[in-house]
């Protein structure tokens, strides 16, 4: 927490130097290390998580071919690789699924040596608790869950998750439940990362009780759900939305990070167990932490960067560096609480109640 | 070792590349989930010692809603396929013009050529809120504000029923094709009006292919998974998400194969009601 | 002449109840009306999902409520290699996906067409102890839920991978090689039942015929079993194909890194990236799938009457 806080007073130090940086920014392109020409590396990260020249740049850069394939929730991603890394070199897990690979033994250290572009992170996010000294992973993007909504629907907009249990219409939920219970505990004044099985029971009927407009628990693809019409008001990963927002060029999608308090979290690239090509993983991950790529990455997806180079350089749109959405205040950042590690058997009494949650929701 | 030149012996050898890939990539793995259920669920969901009824008492505790409605939408879908399928089918083939009714079942199957997911992703623009049945609907001021359809239950028996059908039609259409219409006319000469001489002639001996068609619809719908998962939202949830749940996000191996397995049960009990009053009627012809 | 006027009275003595044929007329026009009536709901049920998908496809606007004029901007932009924003959505990958499909799916329909017309073979024409119970393991994979088939043999992937990996130290990754197992698997017992039923329709006498005049066991094969059971190989080898090249939850659960097939493609693109060229794409895929299959069907039919 402390840390996040350092984060943010960071951020907002450094945006007016980002706005007279802009136009002598000059950045020197990434070059790629000799000797992986023909080689192939495969990715496994989020949807709509990277721009769209971010891996075809790459191949190019590299002589490469790239298997890029996506999941829809962290917990799909860790399942698969529990049951036998299917051939992935990286993955990009959240904090507290990094803490929990790396006690399970599914991350491969890294070698620094190979990714010369750490220096470009943002201090106060390197060293975390889940993965002391970054031994396993580097922060890939960071950011919020909180509520993407229909200024139609919400004329006067949305300020707590409360207007959202309340709303008379179609909502969606996402399918992240630590966050989800997270949010619940907070609500009911426990900790957001409690152990204690009574708690994380009544977080689960709190939510089940306040779920009845919810039609859908959806995979990541909420904001989908939400441009189309189907649902009024989703929780969702801040970007998401902010994508729909900029893609329609309209005013009619809005993110809000609710006043109870919601979840803050850093996705980190690391290196799964078996991974058939480690070395050319580390290379992505340097090409990945190169400011310019950084910041293509940062302005299509419209997360939070961790490259601080990239932030000081000018290179991340003025408009989402100013957005207290997307880099929250000091004020809003109180509220937010991160997912810590969690021992097996709390981990499993969260997934049976996420379960029982699904079974009795909206119903 | 004569044997294997007999011809008995010769055809156990033409079996035998079958018996080895069905043995090992069929039975082997079923066999494996079996196992896998009665056992203690361990760190990262995986399977371990001691052996543990606890997820069956989870699979008829808390999951059993899902199970009870998993099974009700596969009756209804049944049952819905029937009544629309039989007199359909026994339109085609009282047809006089055979040209006519291949034609009639072409245009059953041809939707059928196009891939599940397509199929099903398309009452999703049928459907939504902002969907076009809703958008007919509102313009025709049939009803105020939009319909929600998508992401019920509801969905999920109208994507089901769409999914099934054929499977249902055509088992009836070959019975109805067998079926001797003579058998009418003696019966309208014995004084049976058009009811009773459906109810008490022509469906009797058409049961088997109902009885086929019934199977065919029931079996894959209870175990839908595609379906309930584009159209069914929180509200249509059936048994098949819970178990791809368990195999991924909720990371419960032992709890998943129980799931499946209970699921399996409920398909061989149903294939063996099948057995006993199918194929017995077939056997009375 | 006696016997005549007696049939005549006789005829006369019938009581004619007029309510109830009243009553049965209505019925059998009810009925009639309602056979009529039933086809036109079921074609329509059938066809409408089509039908709006094709037509929103050329819709302007990216709604699927109201058209707003015709365009065929989704159609060029698959053309041109884009597919909403989902990055891992190029047609260059589903072009891949779809070379994935071919892939798995002519090499599962050669060896379950194979291993299926000989098992057919042995249990249509030899006894021996077992099967019955052969007979009723056959079916299993035709009924068994495919959910349950996709997730025990991952399981079961897994657990056999592990166990090699502790043998000898190298891993084994899922990819080809694990999707066509499984869908050999379930393939064999459409193929196997396909083709039984062909044999059930043949004579034997021409192959006794065939031995008598002095052919050998494998020249009555390649000479007179094989070219009648021909048009059921051929109609269970189709059969395996659409199957398998249709087929997403097996496949889904035993695809391994950078085998991604069609359907699994369709599923992502539809889960996770809906945009307007969804319609666009399944308009195509629709078009392609019913050449595909009006092609094979006419060979079929060409082989069957040969």
């Amino acid at each position: 927490m402390r840390k996040l806080f350092l984060l943010l007073i960071l951020v907002g130090l450094f945006v007016p130097v980002a706005v007279i940086a802009q136009d002598d920014a000059e950045v020197e392109p990434w070059v790629c290390p000799e000797g992986f020409e023909g080689q192939t590396l495969s990715v496994y990260n989020w949807s709509t998580y990277i721009a769209e020249d971010t891996v075809p740049n790459f191949e190019e850069l590299c002589g490469v071919s790239v298997n890029y394939d996506i999941f829809d929730s962290g917990e799909t991603m860790l399942a698969r690789i529990r049951q036998g890394n299917p051939g992935f070199d990286i993955v990009i897990p959240s904090g507290s699924t990094i803490a929990i690979m790396i006690r399970e033994e599914l991350l491969v250290p890294l070698d620094k040596d190979l990714i010369p572009n750490i220096a470009n992170l943002e201090p106060s996010l390197m060293d975390a608790s889940y993965d002391p000294g970054n031994l396993y992973s580097l922060p890939y993007q960071w950011g919020t869950i909180g509520i993407g909504y229909s200024t139609e629907a919400f004329p006067d907009g949305i300020t707590t998750w409360e207007e959202l249990w309340d709303y008379d219409g179609s909502v969606a939920w996402l399918d992240d439940r630590r966050a989800m219970f997270g949010v619940a505990l907070t609500i009911l004044g426990y900790d957001a990362n409690t152990s204690n099985p009574d708690e994380i029971s009544e977080a689960r009927d709190y939510l089940i009780e306040r779920g009845a407009n919810v039609v859908t628990v959806a995979a990541d693809d909420g904001q989908e759900l939400l441009a189309r019409g189907d649902v009024d008001a989703t929780i969702e990963y801040s970007g998401d939305i902010f994508a729909i927002a900029d893609e329609c060029e309209c005013d009619s999608y809005a993110y809000v990070i609710p006043e109870e308090g919601t979840n803050i979290w850093t996705d980190n690239m690391a290196i799964p167990v078996d991974a058939p090509n480690a070395e050319l993983a580390m290379v992505f991950m340097d090409y990945v932490l190169h400011p310019q790529v950084g910041a293509d990455i940062s302005n299509y997806t419209a997360y939070a960067s961790p490259n601080l180079a990239a932030i000081e350089l000018g290179l991340i749109d003025a408009d989402y560096l100013e957005d207290p959405a997307i880099y929250p205040s000091a004020e809003t950042a109180e509220n937010l609480f991160e997912i810590t590690e969690s021992d097996a058997d709390t981990e499993q009494a969260y997934n049976d109640a996420w379960d029982e949650l699904l079974i009795f929701l909206g119903g | 070792m004569n044997w294997f030149k007999s011809q008995d012996g010769r055809g156990f050898l033409l079996a035998l590349p079958a018996i080895f890939w069905l043995g090992v990539f069929f039975i082997l793995p079923l066999f494996t989930i079996v196992v896998i259920s009665f056992m203690s669920r361990g760190a990262g969901g995986v399977a371990e010692l001691p052996y543990t009824l606890a997820h069956y008492d989870r699979t008829f505790g808390v999951f059993s809603v899902i199970l009870i409605r998993s099974i009700r939408i596969a009756s209804i879908t049944t049952i819905v396929c029937l009544f629309i399928g039989y007199p359909l089918a026994f339109f085609i083939s009282t047809r006089k013009n055979r040209n006519f009714q291949n034609l009639c079942l072409f245009f059953i199957i041809l939707p059928f050529w196009t891939n599940f997911l397509v199929r099903t992703y398309a009452w999703r623009i049928l459907l939504g809120d902002a969907g076009t049945i809703n958008a007919i609907l509102l313009s025709w001021g049939w009803i105020e504000e939009p319909l929600r359809l998508l992401n019920t239950e509801f969905a999920v028996l109208v994507g089901l029923i769409y999914g099934f059908f054929p499977f249902m039609v055509l088992p009836i259409y070959a019975s109805i094709e067998r079926f001797d219409f003579k058998f009418v006319d003696a019966a309208h000469d014995l004084g049976a009006n058009d009811w009773t001489t459906f109810w008490r002639v022509v469906f009797p001996m058409t049961l088997p292919g109902v009885l086929a068609g019934s199977a065919l619809v029931f079996i894959p719908s209870v175990g839908a998974f595609i379906t309930p998962d584009l159209l069914g939202g929180t509200r249509g949830l059936m048994i098949g998400n819970l178990i791809s749940r368990q195999f991924g996000g909720s990371g419960n191996m032992p709890l998943g194969s129980a799931l499946s397995v209970v699921m399996m049960a409920v398909v061989l009990l149903t294939l063996l009601v099948y057995v006993r009053f199918g194929i017995n009627r077939e056997g009375d012809d | 002449m006696a016997a005549d006027a007696k049939v005549k009275n006789h005829v006369q003595d019938i009581y004619v109840d007029e309510n109830a044929v009243r009553r049965d007329m209505l019925l059998r026009r009810i009925g009639k009306i309602g056979l009529y009536f039933n086809p036109i709901f079921a074609y329509f049920f059938l066809w409408s999902p089509i039908l709006v998908l094709v037509i929103f496809s050329f819709n302007r606007s990216r709604s699927v409520s109201t058209f707003t004029g015709f365009t065929l901007r989704w159609y060029n932009n698959i053309f041109n290699g884009v597919m909403g924003t989902e990055v891992g959505f190029s047609t260059q990958n589903m072009l891949l996906a779809l070379r994935n499909s071919m892939i798995v799916s002519f090499s599962a329909t050669i060896i379950a067409t194979i291993i299926g017309t000989m098992i057919a073979m042995s249990l249509s024409r030899s006894n021996f102890p077992g099967k019955r119970i052969l007979d009723a393991v056959l079916f299993l994979p035709v009924v068994i839920p495919e959910i349950t088939q996709g997730i025990s043999l991952a399981i079961f992937f897994n657990v056999l991978f592990g166990w090699w990996q502790s043998l000898t130290g190298q891993r084994i990754f899922p990819g080809f090689h694990t999707i066509i197992i499984a869908h050999v698997a379930f393939n064999i017992s459409y193929v196997a039942i396909v083709v039984r039923a062909r044999m059930a329709n043949m004579n034997p006498r021409f192959e006794e015929a065939a031995r008598d005049l002095g052919a050998n066991e494998w020249q009555t094969f390649r000479y007179v079993t094989f070219p009648l059971i021909l048009p059921g190989v051929v109609a269970g080898g189709l059969l395996a194909f659409t199957l398998s090249l249709d087929d997403f939850v097996v496949t889904f659960f035993n695809s391994g890194v950078g085998t991604t097939t069609l359907p699994v493609f369709v599923y992502g693109l539809l889960k996770l990236s809906i945009t307007p060229e969804i319609n666009a794409i399944s308009t195509i895929l629709m078009v392609i799938s019913t050449v595909l299959i009006g092609i094979s069907m006419l060979l079929q039919g060409r082989t069957a009457l040969r």
